[in-house]
């Protein structure tokens, strides 16, 4: 291709890219940088199960959360017919069919905004007074030991429910303790204390909230009515108040859904946290008309989450590019980086750099035995594999006895990209030795690392996601590099004994 | 600035970067479908003989596991042989025997060995430990190349081997490459192996790397590098040349070594050859790259290689003033 052709085929992807994203920023008052905008999160539960004759669905939804505002509601439901109810002062949303039968799926689509000064609705409980609570022979001794000694450390109906549930969540439990939770569950349990107390309480359910996250499920609060209001508290660590990234998705013991005509019901949630400028909250639910077909935001949630990591991995292959023809690093593998990059995105940088190092360097260990042992590529391959599966469990359970949360993050290592990265070094430990293994794997760790902290910056995440065709620019970048004759930064050092002879 | 380059400089100096070479010679000059011929040692040495150019005689091609069992009554009456990987590169697995004691052979770093340590090698070759991706290989086992005394006190253990780079034919620079102590009997720069550029008119040492610096002497031996003189360097040069036929690759590092009795022989071609042979010669390689890209297509071995000799040797660079280096600055002092 002549050299005209190609400064023009660049010219144009660039000049196209950047257009697209002005016509879209014009046309959908969606602005380049992220700072004017309200973070919203859109929410997507989705319900599956197997119809069999006239259907009837009831989902709880929520109602005026703590700390979060709605701004719209949407569902997806091709047939179905959809309303949304008022039950015992609950919102609930309901959707019927006269005749469906197979598998069947439904989803209900919420926006909410943070919103600090949003307080609950519903602050008058159902239940005024806490039920009794009946125990059998040993557990009513149990219990009344087990209330007398939180009781004895507790003033308020607040600190008695903290002192319940640590003592239920110790990790050393008392004899007490240790007997009343062998025959229930945990959460059941200190609602049930709660009651003998003359507390009322009940399980409320919430979802965390995780930017790109799918297949989510909904984790238990116990809350407690103290005269005034409810007050929440984690029943795993005991921590009071609602943590301001869990949204309260229904209150008391209600189910979450409820079928008649069907079976096998399964929720599960998707959530993505997305900028949308202050003017367009309250259109945000339908977005601008010519872009509306080429916009990624009217997929369906989980899909968007996808994209929203996808989408991140053009700048981490500039990146890649940009190392290895201007500056020169060596990596091993070319685009491993970009893997680890988007595992950092995950476990966050220091506590993946620790991980990925350590089962790299254990695995280099365990590879030196299998060199030994004369096997054959793939089968070697294939064992490495076992063994970093064997290691990010190992470590996981490490961290997690230890009480990090991190090490269970480990999984989202990509397991064959660290094997084969093992088996790279391997080699080249065997061939070269440990320097070229520490300069490899550094470019490589390097390179990760630099564009870990590109990809994680809020301003590239907004554009990438927000304005796709920004992409066309970085594909001419790269294609630019790709015609880049000059020299790297590092042959600048490599070539500087030519200096000597010349006078 | 200490220790980096400036870009302008390097420019000035006509070094070709590994961009540069990537886009504007390998992957313009070399077609990829012919890498096979030199990415195997045996097809090369098999091409190179149909066309008569002398490589090391082959003795053996071992190509089963099974065939190593009866290796023993192979070997028979072979004092001295090299085993070599046909898909090894680098050096790795190759390995030396120099002669035998009793049952138990000799290695060129003195080492002995016996029947079944030289079996566990060819074993692992063809298993394809030393071949790139773990791909099965074949062993090739040639004749022992006997080392020139003229040049036995240049190197530490290993045959000095001669790199030429010949594009479109033409050789246009070239070095020799000396094993030391720290590169343990290996010829890569990168390992240690002193790096010494030879003037292509003459085959006259002019200039030589360790390591990245410029030295006079070698480490291991004292020998004064300056010293040195190829001969049959016409031959050499022709040799090199005539590869470019046989393969039909256009930019190629050719690998020569210079046997006492058969003179210079083909021992492997490489059809991306590193950069570094611009340091040993402190001399940019873009300059004689591109007044080689100007001459037209239809010249013989030997015309080429006399054309070469004129434009690209010290005494024709000095009179027609191309090229970097100026008159007074050639040459390794005498220590």
């Amino acid at each position: 291709m002549s050299r005209v052709l190609f400064r023009g085929l660049i010219l144009f992807l660039a000049l196209a890219g950047l257009l697209i994203a002005w016509l879209r920023h014009a046309d959908t008052g969606m602005p380049f940088l992220p700072g004017k905008q309200a973070q919203v999160w859109i929410l997507e539960a989705r319900i599956d199960f197997v119809a069999d004759g006239p259907v009837m669905l009831s989902l709880n939804i929520p109602e005026q959360p703590p700390g979060f505002r709605i701004i719209s509601e949407q569902t997806a439901s091709p047939g179905y017919g959809f309303s949304i109810v008022e039950e015992d002062g609950r919102r609930r949303g309901e959707w019927t069919i006269s005749e469906a039968s197979g598998p069947q799926t439904l989803y209900y689509n919420v926006h909410m905004v943070a919103d600090r000064d949003a307080v609950g609705g519903e602050e008058v409980p159902l239940i005024r007074r806490a039920p009794a609570v009946l125990w059998k022979e040993p557990e009513l001794t149990a219990a009344r030991q087990l209330l007398a000694a939180a009781r004895a450390r507790a003033s308020t109906p607040e600190s008695l429910a903290r002192e319940i549930i640590r003592e239920l969540t110790s990790t050393d439990p008392s004899q007490n303790a240790a007997l009343l939770l062998a025959s229930h569950q945990r959460t059941d349990l200190i609602e049930r204390l709660l009651h003998d107390t003359g507390i009322p309480a009940r399980i409320s359910m919430g979802l965390l909230l995780k930017d790109a996250r799918r297949n989510q499920s909904l984790t238990p609060i116990i809350e407690i009515f103290t005269g005034k209001r409810w007050v929440a508290f984690d029943p795993a660590t005991g921590r009071q108040g609602m943590p301001d990234n869990m949204l309260l998705w229904n209150r008391g013991d209600q189910f979450l859904t409820d079928l008649v005509g069907g079976y096998d019901t399964q929720v599960s949630f998707s959530m993505i946290r997305r900028a949308m400028p202050m003017v367009n909250l309250s259109s945000a639910a339908h977005e601008g008309g010519r872009f509306r077909l080429l916009s990624i935001h009217t997929l369906p949630i989980e899909q968007q989450s996808v994209f929203k990591l996808l989408l991140l991995v053009p700048i981490a292959a500039l990146v890649t590019v940009f190392m290895r023809v201007l500056v020169g690093l060596h990596t091993s593998g070319t685009f491993m980086p970009i893997l680890i990059a988007l595992a950092f995105l995950q476990t966050t940088l220091l506590p993946g750099l620790t991980t990925f190092i350590a089962i790299v360097a254990i695995g280099l260990l365990l590879r030196s035995y299998l060199s030994r042992l004369n096997l054959l590529l793939v089968a070697r391959i294939a064992t490495i594999i076992v063994i970093v599966v064997f290691l990010m469990g190992a470590l996981s359970l490490i961290g997690y006895q230890l009480g990090f949360n991190t090490g269970m993050t480990v999984a989202f290592f990509p397991i064959i990209i660290i094997a084969w990265t093992i088996e790279r070094m391997s080699i080249l430990w065997e061939e070269e030795g440990p320097r070229e293994v520490l300069i490899q794997g550094g470019g490589s760790l390097a390179v990760a690392v630099l564009a870990f902290v590109l990809i994680d910056n809020s301003l590239v995440g907004h554009l990438s996601f927000n304005f796709p065709e920004l992409n066309l620019v970085v594909i001419a970048i790269i294609m630019a590099i790709g015609k880049y004759t000059g020299y790297r930064l590092l042959e600048l050092r490599r070539f500087r004994a030519m200096e000597e002879r010349s006078p | 600035m200490m220790g980096w380059m400036r870009p302008s400089r390097l420019r000035e100096l006509g070094v070709v970067g590994m961009n540069r070479r990537n886009i504007e010679f390998i992957s313009r000059y070399n077609d990829r479908r012919l890498y096979p011929l030199v990415d195997d040692k045996l097809r090369t040495k098999m091409l190179a003989h149909e066309h008569q150019l002398a490589t090391p005689t082959l003795r053996l091609v071992i190509r089963q596991q099974h065939e190593i069992r009866r290796i023993a009554e192979k070997l028979e009456g072979l004092q001295g042989f090299a085993v070599k990987p046909a898909h090894g590169s680098g050096g790795r697995g190759i390995l030396v025997v120099t002669g035998r004691r009793g049952e138990r052979f000799v290695r060129s770093s003195g080492r002995e060995m016996d029947l079944d340590d030289l079996s566990r090698h060819l074993s692992n070759i063809i298993a394809g430990l030393f071949s790139l991706g773990g791909t099965p290989d074949t062993v090739i086992i040639e004749d022992l190349i006997q080392i020139d005394p003229r040049f036995a006190e240049y190197s530490y253990q290993g045959i000095p081997d001669i790199r030429i780079i010949v594009f479109r034919g033409y050789p246009v620079m070239a070095m020799m490459r000396l094993a030391t102590q720290v590169s343990d009997g290996k010829a890569n720069l990168h390992q240690g192996a002193i790096g010494v550029g030879l003037d292509i008119g003459s085959g006259r040492a002019i200039h030589a790397v360790h390591f990245g610096r410029r030295v006079h002497v070698h480490p291991d031996t004292d020998a004064v590098l300056s010293g040195i003189q190829t001969p049959d360097w016409q031959t050499l040069l022709t040799l090199a040349a005539r590869c470019h036929e046989v393969v039909g690759l256009g930019y190629i590092g050719a690998d020569i070594v210079i046997d006492r009795d058969r003179g210079p022989l083909l021992l492997e071609l490489n059809a991306r050859p590193g950069l570094s042979i611009q340091v040993a010669n402190g001399c940019g390689l873009l300059p004689r790259l591109r007044q080689v890209e100007a001459l037209a297509n239809g010249a013989s071995a030997g015309e080429r290689v006399a054309w070469s000799m004129q434009a690209f040797g010290e005494a024709g660079l000095a009179e027609t003033g191309a090229g970097s280096p100026p008159a007074q600055g050639t040459g390794v002092p005498a220590a």
